[in-house]
């Protein structure tokens, strides 16, 4: 386990109960590290009362003994570094990867499946995408190609502040403020509310369903709803309509922005929900929605993908 | 939607009225007991075609098969059909519109939808903040000829970007879900 905070530490927490042994939990500034599997909650009150997780670092945990790489550490863009050199190390020692770290996927991904495709390891990222929402895995058992389309509301802080504003008529900044005392949105909310976090699990989608190309965050159109002022979701109100969010990955593109959907959409989820609609060849239309954020939430999509993991 | 809605299709029907009591409520009996299903009523009173009639414009959804008998019964009731437009206007597209409006010539900016995009405003409403330097937003629903709706759209944002206001599209294709 690479990454010890929300994600991380509650998968750390859920292992045992899934059947797992954690044999190491490594933050950025330390790692507790043992074999026959550590005492994760010691290693926690540790983090918590003193900064660290124990006395070794992240690479006595990569060099340590683990058949997974649970690499959970934040999202990183461009080079995607620590976390893709985390993976790299894995891989090259022939572990399987889980991953919870955006980075690697969306702005690598080429590089990824060279390392995993030389490895005989496997790597996936069930939890990049929608939270608890199995949204990959269902693309997987579908198949890519019976894929047409995929859109959705993939970002639970952005969802939350334009039902809110639609509901109490309240403007952007008011209802921000809001979801920070709330603790739904950071202090500093823009990798949100700009888009960038939709549209790196909508690249993420486009790399998955794309046959012939690699797909980064420079590849995608990008807009954010902090200048959407309050008369907007009105003017959508009084017409039956709302404002979400929405990603989409349509006919090779992808792109993130406000767009109006009729108010009982199924895609106008309301709260910090995520959704996901996929068009596909023989079944129609598909919705796939749940918690698309949280600690033990996005644990279980990392713990179903150990489980999906070859021995 | 369900599969025989997909099937229903958007006409305009325009029919020339005697001005007589009666007489719109017996042009209107023939389209619903047809299988139409009426969309909007234009009524043009005041304004008299040269024969002296009053000219209506009617929206109507109905299957394909069932349109003709629709202008057959119009005509066996004796009223007069001057056009029984294949679909005119077939979709309609909903957009809002936020930043200076006002300021970028509001009524220019319509023209040019209309012009550009061979479409026409069936709706527009306005919210416009009490201090001049806010942004407006403005809700815009055009109705645009079959299959020019992406077309319409595209148009909207190249104006919208040389005047640098934001446009926030409906979702097209299975988004009304």
């Amino acid at each position: 386990m690479v990454g010890a905070g929300a994600v991380g530490s509650s998968v750390a927490e859920l292992a045992g109960e899934y059947g797992h042994t954690v044999t190491a939990l490594a933050d950025s500034q330390s790692a507790a590290v043992d074999p026959d599997g550590i005492d994760v909650q010691a290693a926690l009150d540790r983090k918590s009362a003193e900064g660290v997780v124990g006395g070794g670092d992240v690479t006595d945990a990569l060099d340590g003994s683990y058949d997974v790489l649970v690499e959970a550490t934040p999202t990183t863009l461009g080079d995607a570094q620590p976390g893709f050199g985390h993976v790299e190390t894995a891989l090259e020692r022939d572990r399987h990867v889980v991953l919870a770290n955006k980075g690697p996927v969306a702005e690598r991904y080429g590089d990824l499946r060279d390392l995993e495709r030389a490895s005989a390891g496997t790597v996936r990222f069930e939890a990049t995408v929608g939270g608890a929402i199995p949204v990959l895995s269902t693309v997987e058992d579908f198949g890519p190609s019976h894929i047409t389309a995929a859109r959705g509301v993939l970002n639970g802080t952005a969802n939350f502040i334009l039902s809110r504003m639609a509901a109490e008529g309240l403007g952007y900044e008011h209802v921000l403020a809001e979801a920070q005392d709330l603790g739904v949105a950071e202090a500093d909310p823009s990798f949100d509310v700009e888009g960038t976090d939709a549209a790196l699990k909508c690249v993420i989608l486009a790399n998955v369903l794309a046959e012939d190309r690699e797909y980064t965050l420079a590849d995608a159109t990008v807009e954010g709803i902090s200048d959407l002022p309050g008369s907007a979701l009105e003017l959508a109100n009084e017409d039956g309509r709302t404002i979400r969010l929405i990603g989409e990955v349509v006919d090779g593109e992808v792109r993130v922005g406000p767009r109006l959907v009729p108010e009982h959409a199924a895609l106008a989820v309301t709260g910090t929900r995520n959704i996901v609609q996929l068009e596909t060849t023989n079944a129609g239309q598909l919705n796939v929605s749940g918690r698309g954020a949280g600690g033990p939430e996005t644990a279980t999509a990392v713990l179903a993908d150990v489980d999906r993991l070859p021995e | 939607m369900s599969d025989s809605r997909d099937e229903l299709q958007a006409y305009t029907v325009r029919l020339e009225l005697v001005d007589r009591p009666g007489e719109l409520l017996r042009a209107l009996e023939p389209i619903a007991d047809n299988g139409g299903n009426l969309l909007s009523i234009f009524h043009e009173r005041g304004n008299l075609t040269p024969r002296g009639h009053i000219p209506v414009e009617v929206d109507l959804e109905a299957a394909p098969d069932r349109f003709e008998g629709i202008v057959d019964a119009l005509r066996a009731e004796g009223i007069n059909v001057i056009q029984a437009g294949a679909e005119v206007y077939a979709e309609e597209v909903t957009v809002l519109l936020i930043g200076h409006l006002v300021r970028t010539d509001l009524s220019d900016t319509l023209d040019r939808i209309e012009d550009s995009t061979d479409s026409s405003v069936e709706d527009f409403a306005l919210s416009a903040p009490e201090n001049t330097d806010g942004k407006s937003s403005a809700r815009l629903r055009l109705a645009t000829q079959s299959g020019e709706t992406d077309a319409a759209l595209a148009t909207i944002r190249s104006i919208a970007a040389e005047k640098d206001f934001r446009v926030v599209e409906p979702l097209t294709a299975g988004g009304g879900a």
